[in-house]
């Protein structure tokens, strides 16, 4: 497991933290981080990962208990996403050189797209796909 | 030189089906540098041919002639289409390097814009506190994973994880300059618009396949794809949005979870000779540019030469 940690850069590790402690409502204990990350990672990398966070200023911490609970530190960014958003969107229709990861669905790429994810996870939700509209 | 300079000009006719034909059946990977190549080859190709025939017309041209120290009369191929197929190739120049040029400067204003709401360069990762799921990777030094909350709620800790290694994929494979190539070629031959959708979707299918690598784990990143695909469908702001054209063809999302889902890297298996009868073209097609290319330009050397020397007896 330490080989594991050791072959994935702690950029990498570091996104990884960060974007669980976004994800979640609450502030979140170097545990609970450990406990929500996909990879085994050990509680020690996960505070160190956390620290160095900290140290930057990413992400801020409050006592709680004996340790200390994370959480991101909320900038001015609301604000400037906005601004980007209108951005893109204003440069969509003549194609973009950053490429996102979803494009847009249209309402049978959605209904076909349940369906195969339906499939894919085993949930049994036959949906005959032979043009009906079902949903 | 008056026929051979077509061929490179009306080459995309010929080789954008056969590319796109191409890249259906490439591993993603070399459908995205096939498709890159031959947009850049046949951009700056049908360019070169234009150059070819204004400069034979403005050869022509009294004042030329004389700065060329030639005799205008003795150049040979005096067909009476050459003016005007001349003087239409300095107009579609004219219009291409305009357009070339706008468009360049539009993409480094939309970088800009871009990397003017990330100004946080400490992290890999950049966060925005905003419920539309979006996630794209901003290219720089160091590239950028840029995300929205909604996005990160959306997925779940393995889901995430899949993302971040398809938006890694797209910032090792500096991918954005395969687009940004691409649109810019179609600057210089408006044929090549055809070639930006598949190219789009072969960058896609190359970070997708990366990603499943990454987290060995096909069917989980077929779901991450899928499911931030319907969590961005069903945000409001999302469906108020207009169509994109490369959205509106043929729903790229489900064929990537498709593709992810089918164990083989491309979903129907033509037969060998059939698979490969587009590269077979595009090899052909690569061949007679070049080749139709460099005689056009020997067959305007020459009779520039022939001129240049009959223009000197006289003396």
């Amino acid at each position: 497991m330490a080989e594991d940690q050791e072959r994935r850069p702690a950029g990498e590790l570091e996104a990884s933290v960060l974007a669980a402690l976004w994800a979640s409502d609450a502030p979140l204990t170097p545990g609970e981080v450990q406990r929500s990350l996909a990879d085994d990672l050990a509680r020690t990398t996960v505070t160190t990962i956390l620290t160095r966070l900290y140290a930057k200023g990413t992400v801020t911490r409050d006592r709680a208990g004996r340790g200390y609970a994370y959480r991101p530190a909320q900038d001015s960014h609301g604000l400037t996403a906005r601004r980007m958003h209108a951005e893109l969107d204003k440069d969509e229709d003549r194609g973009t050189v950053l490429a996102r990861f979803v494009s847009e669905l249209s309402s049978e790429d959605e209904l076909m797209l349940r369906a195969l994810l339906d499939g894919g996870t085993g949930g049994l939700d036959a949906t005959g796909d032979s043009g009906g509209v079902g949903r | 030189m008056i026929y051979a300079v077509w061929v490179p000009l009306l080459m995309p006719l010929l080789a954008v089906p056969a590319a796109r034909r191409a890249a259906a059946w490439l591993p993603p990977r070399a459908a995205a540098w096939t498709l890159a190549g031959f947009s850049i080859g046949l951009a700056t190709s049908s360019t070169a041919a234009l150059v070819l025939l204004a400069s034979a017309g403005a050869l022509r041209l009294p004042l030329v002639a004389a700065f060329a120290h030639l005799s205008p009369p003795l150049l040979g191929d005096d067909s009476p289409a050459l003016l005007p197929a001349s003087i239409l190739a300095v107009l579609a120049l004219a219009a291409g390097a305009v357009t070339l040029v706008r468009t360049g400067l539009r993409q480094r204003r939309e970088m800009r814009a871009a990397h003017a709401g990330s100004p946080d360069a400490a992290d890999e990762l950049s966060v925005r506190p905003d419920e539309l799921p979006y996630a794209y990777a901003l290219p720089g030094r160091p590239g950028r994973i840029v995300v929205t909350t909604g996005m990160l709620r959306a997925l779940d800790a393995r889901e995430r994880e899949v993302l971040f290694a398809h938006e890694r994929a797209h910032l090792r494979g500096r991918h954005h300059l395969f687009l940004s190539a691409a649109e810019l070629a179609v600057t210089l031959h408006p044929m090549l618009r055809g070639l930006r959708e598949p190219l789009a979707y072969a960058l896609e299918r190359w970070a997708d396949e990366s990603a499943a690598t990454a987290t060995g784990d096909r069917a989980l990143t077929a779901r991450a794809i899928g499911r931030a695909a319907l969590a961005a469908a069903g945000t409001p702001g999302a469906v108020a949005r207009p169509r994109t054209a490369l959205a509106a063809t043929a729903g790229p999302v489900p064929r990537r979870v498709t593709a992810l889902l089918s164990t083989g890297a491309t979903t129907g298996r033509p037969r060998r000779a059939l698979r490969r009868a587009p590269v077979v073209a595009l090899l052909v097609c690569a061949a007679l540019t070049a080749g139709t290319l460099a005689e056009a330009a020997y067959d305007l050397h020459t009779d520039v030469e022939v001129a240049q020397g009959e223009a000197q007896i006289p003396r």
